[in-house]
């Protein structure tokens, strides 16, 4: 009675309370001590070291002298036998072994436990005794490992092949030894047995193919009771085939097959899943492993049916058409109560549909837009929108459909991917654009997100002008100026400032409108409203193309630090705007939009490559006087991979000078090289300026060496081929020590040639308005040139110019619409020195492709290099 | 998109972890270096916990990863692994750690009784994963392998109180034969 009285009063003073959430440490540390007594208590002993189990699972930090004096008192708990105690203090030993001192102390104990007659204590005191041991102790332990591998209880000979391996990536040599008792313990007649013996056997013989080989061929005739074990040797046997490449004939394919009749289903889907991730399969061979995905699909048990559909998914990607006999077990999915298995469904569906289904399916997905949170809805938006690119002709149900949901309730994230995704459709998709626009036109009347907003405003700035009838969207853009915050407001003012210098016809009504500006409260919006007004007013259209269509084409960081530097030397010379490093516009590649709505988020945004490298160049006194970087190309291999010394090479373009950064690594453990350099020869007329050696380049620490040439004296000659030699002064040094001899011999080695070509002195360059600045340029130093080109398809052809000349493709022009034979290609860009440069580029496809190129610039030598360059 | 297969290896489970309702962890223990210190992996928890403890929907993606999750009353037992890794077998971890913890708590699984019965929770995580190897799976070789002691607290560990109590009730008990 009493008792229970006692237990209720607990409940109600803390019901839920947690015995273990306020803890000192110090205090469980300093309860440690109770381990020196006599007699332990065992359970009182067991007690604090769960305490401290606790503590450390927390992530709470113990100091080593702290951890070594609770471990060093440990250590009489093995002169109790209590299995429960000794079983904490393995636990204790394995989790501290990292952070206390000396813990090898405790080997005598544990091996003491490992090969006595209590088996409740082997197998748990081998896998401690592993994690605390080293190479040197372990060939102590070999003969006891050995046995303990072939042991007959199964988990003291389980647990000896786990930390086996685990030891492998330590002490490979030693353990390598011991595959003879792996393979008589891979028989035995214990799943969890076999499974081990298999892994370790594979692991020590990972890279000896044929062993591999027959490794396989043995267990695949059968012997294999544990479903573990099996879908490893599916996977060991998958990656057989697919390094052999062999055909599906292989007896390899027939065994993964016949586990698509395994009595369990994760062998099945083991199974199904290699088949599926396979190379070059045929409909045929995979229809098998779809059915009993389709199988799967109806299962009670969640994780299958999100298996199944997760695959099914992959084969969408390949093979659509395989998984249409799936449709209709899938649409039973996207309701789904788990949301991913509802997501992947959908995103399944959306790829394996026929144009015909489109529409029934974005009806079926309307109905269940309202249950599902942002972030699944995201995952339909991108669907919508590879769907959009799959079947331009649907853009109309697309467009509605992704209008409806932009006048739903939602939150940033989700608003943004589908103005994002109707942008892109509008980009790629000239007959969505006006119906697109129009959306996003009514969007903006009650837009919340002012990011959102600006973008838009911006993409009708550029868009809008150019439609058949940019007058009505001049009345949604003004609307903004009179009704939003002043981020919008400025936004408009400038995407108005573009209608009025496109089209002379708004020109009048324009600049009434920015009058009107001028007495906006903001600072921002009327300065902008006044400069675009005097922009306009002097009706040029240079002017307009250079300061409204075109803007400023430089880095912010770079032009910041510039008018820094400007600021701190004052000086009479005014500040020059081409001495400002430009922006790198990144190479334009399809984004594959992500179907999974959970895989790691985005690396965070690094600074700009060649901003670091601007700042290494800088430091360099050698280099000081070179003037600004113009551009740092991609590292390219001058090496193949896994040879004695590795180099890449950063080609760094300055207005007279390109300097080669050498990225060098020694992959030789017992050689250290002093006096690194790269000595490079060209016959096309570059001159050798200077070196700037890497000093010591150690084993597997990577080095930098710099030659800077300069640039031929003929100005239009820029392209070249360099031989490139490594030049060194090799010191034999001792592999374990890393200490050289003291001397050394000359030697060289010879490395892959570099070529210069017209894309290293050409910076990309977006013009937003490609037509403005074509004729802001003008046609003085123009160039013109007929080629026909090698190329035997006109997207070819784009891109081997693109490549070529190492320019910004302007106005979508670098994407071929399908069927033409006739193309225009506009490319803008900066040639060192800061000069302008535009190519026009019409090709023609009759057999070959025929090519008329068009260059203009500021400059005529740039002319003449960029239009003999493709040639 | 990443590799669609995954090597052969032994190396399955990237993380166990036993959360109670508010998200807090009890036990877990992480095998790579995913989230290499306490505060990454507490996050890691945070935003899984977030993510799952409405809907019991047995599997979820999330950071790139598979997590496979249970619950019952007031506790939370996830396994996660690689989002390549074979679900099933995730699975099959996570049936016997929920398995093993409800013979060790007399099927009795919320976070009190857990806690009572820490030890041998952190046994069996131990003998059911070793460094990401699953080490066995069958929850019944598990529980006999920690052998979890008996309620009775050994004579020379008892207080004097309790001592009397105990005697007290075997008294009453031969009275009341």
């Amino acid at each position: 009675m009493h008792m229970l009285r006692r237990d209720k009063k607990d409940e109600e003073d803390g019901g839920s309370s947690n015995p273990f959430q306020n803890m000192e440490k110090s205090s469980v540390l300093q309860e440690a001590r109770i381990f020196n007594e006599t007699p332990i208590k065992p359970r009182k002993c067991c007690h604090i070291l769960t305490k401290i189990m606790y503590i450390l699972n927390q992530g709470e930090h113990i100091g080593t002298t702290e951890a070594t004096e609770t471990f060093f008192a440990m250590t009489k708990l093995f002169q109790s036998n209590d299995v429960m105690l000794r079983r904490m203090v393995y636990l204790v030993i394995k989790e501290m072994a990292n952070i206390a001192e000396d813990v090898i102390i405790v080997t005598s104990s544990l091996t003491k436990d490992m090969t006595g007659k209590e088996d409740m204590y082997r197998a748990a005191a081998i896998r401690a005794l592993c994690k605390i041991t080293d190479t040197t102790m372990l060939q102590g332990l070999e003969r006891y490992m050995k046995q303990a591998i072939v042991d007959k209880v199964h988990s003291v000979s389980s647990a000896a092949l786990a930390s086996s391996l685990h030891l492998l990536s330590q002490s490979p040599d030693v353990v390598k030894r011991w595959v003879n008792e792996a393979q008589e313990a891979a028989t035995s007649d214990n799943v969890m047995v076999q499974y081990h013996a298999l892994g370790l056997i594979y692991h020590i013989r990972k890279n000896d193919r044929l062993a591999i080989t027959k490794l396989v061929g043995k267990y695949t005739r059968g012997g294999l009771k544990s479903p573990y074990a099996t879908c490893m040797l599916i996977r060991i046997a998958s990656k057989l085939l697919e390094d052999d490449d062999a055909g599906n004939d292989s007896p390899l394919f027939d065994f993964i097959e016949g586990c698509l009749r395994h009595k369990s289903e994760m062998v099945i889907y083991e199974a199904a899943h290699a088949i599926v991730n396979m190379k070059n399969t045929t409909a045929r061979e995979l229809a098998p492993a779809v059915s009993v995905l389709q199988l799967f699909l109806s299962s009670p048990k969640p994780t299958l049916r999100f298996a199944a559909t997760k695959t099914l998914n992959r084969v969408a990607m390949t093979h659509p058409a395989a998984v249409t006999a799936c449709n209709l077990d899938l649409e039973n999915l996207i309701t789904d109560v788990n949301r991913s298995i509802a997501t992947l469904a959908i995103t399944t569906l959306l790829k394996t549909g026929s144009e015909g289904s489109v529409e029934r399916l974005m009806k079926q997905i309307s109905t269940f837009m309202s249950e599902i949170s942002d972030e699944f809805k995201v995952v339909v938006v991108q669907a919508v929108r590879s769907l959009c690119t799959k079947f331009p002709r649907k853009h109309g149900v697309m467009m509605s459909f992704l209008s409806s949901m932009l006048r739903d309730e939602g939150g940033f994230e989700y608003k943004r991917a589908i103005v994002d995704s109707v942008i892109v459709i509008i980009e790629e998709n000239p007959e969505a654009k006006e119906a697109g626009l129009a959306h996003l036109c009514e969007f903006i009347e009650d837009c919340e997100h002012t990011s959102l907003a600006t973008r838009i405003l911006h993409l009708l700035g550029r868009e809008g002008p150019r439609t058949q009838n940019p007058s009505k969207y001049i009345r949604f853009i003004f609307n903004r100026v009179i009704l939003e915050s002043a981020a919008i407001r400025a936004a408009a003012v400038s995407s108005l400032a573009k209608f009025g210098a496109h089209c002379e016809a708004l020109l009048p009504s324009v600049i009434v409108l920015l009058k009107r500006c001028l007495l906006d409260g903001d600072d921002e919006v009327r300065d902008r409203a006044t400069f675009y007004l005097r922009v306009l007013e002097q009706q040029q259209k240079a002017l307009n193309s250079a300061y409204i269509l075109n803007g400023l084409s430089v880095s912010i960081v770079g032009l910041e630090r510039a008018l820094h530097h400007y600021t701190l030397s004052p000086s009479e010379t005014p500040f020059d705007i081409k001495s400002v490093p430009l922006e790198t516009q990144p190479i334009t590649e399809q984004k594959k939009p992500d179907m999974l709505p959970s895989s790691r988020p985005a690396e965070k945004p690094s600074a700009p490559a060649q901003e670091i490298y601007a700042e290494q160049l800088a430091a360099i006194p050698e280099f000081a006087s070179l003037g600004p970087l113009f551009k740092s190309s991609k590292p390219v291999e001058l090496t193949e991979s896994e040879t004695e010394y590795m180099v890449r090479c950063i080609k760094h373009t300055f207005a007279n000078n390109i300097v080669f950064q050498f990225d060098c690594t020694n992959t030789l453990n017992d050689q250290l090289l002093e006096n690194v350099t790269v000595q490079m020869e060209s016959g096309d007329g570059f001159e050798t300026v200077c070196q700037v050696p890497a000093a010591c380049l150690k084993y597997n620490q990577p080095g930098v060496t710099y030659t800077c040439v300069s640039m031929p004296e003929d100005a239009t000659s820029v392209t070249g081929t360099f031989t490139n030699t490594l030049k060194f002064i090799v010191k034999d040094c001792d592999p374990n020590t890393g200490e050289a001899d003291d001397d050394g011999y000359e030697d060289e080695y010879v490395l892959e040639d570099i070529e210069i070509t017209v894309a290293d002195h050409v910076q990309r360059v977006m013009k937003p308005n490609f037509l403005a600045s074509w004729e802001e340029v003008g046609e003085d130093n123009e160039v013109d040139e007929t080629f026909a080109l090698s190329a035997k398809t006109l997207e070819e052809a784009v891109s081997n110019i693109i490549g070529f000349l190492g320019m910004q493709p302007c106005e979508r022009s670098d994407k071929v619409n399908e069927g033409k034979s006739s193309h225009t290609l506009c490319l803008a860009g900066v040639f060192r020195g800061g000069h302008d440069a535009l190519v026009r580029a019409k090709l023609v496809l009759q057999d070959t492709v025929t090519m008329q190129i068009t260059v203009r610039s500021t400059d005529p030598t740039v002319s003449e290099v960029i239009s003999c360059a493709v040639g | 998109m990443d590799a669609p297969v995954l090597p052969a290896s032994l190396y399955t489970v990237k993380a166990i972890a036993i959360l109670d309702n508010d998200g807090e962890r009890i036990v877990s223990k992480y095998y790579d270096d995913t989230y290499p210190t306490t505060k990454e992996q507490k996050a890691f928890e945070k935003n899984l916990f977030s993510k799952t403890h409405k809907a019991n929907a047995e599997i979820i993606m999330l950071e790139g990863l598979t997590c496979v999750y249970r619950s019952n009353v007031d506790l939370y037992f996830y396994v996660i692994g690689s989002s390549q890794e074979n679900e099933l077998i995730l699975v099959s971890v996570l049936s016997c750690l929920y398995d093993s913890i409800s013979q060790i708590l007399r099927k009795n699984v919320e976070k009190r009784a857990l806690l009572d019965h820490l030890d041998a929770a952190f046994l069996a995580v131990d003998e059911i994963v070793d460094g990401g190897i699953i080490l066995e799976s069958d929850y019944s070789n598990v529980v006999q392998r920690i052998a979890v002691r008996g309620d009775d607290v050994p004579i020379n560990e008892q207080t004097v109180a309790q001592v009397l109590q105990s005697a007290r009730e075997q008294l009453k008990w031969s009275l009341l034969k």
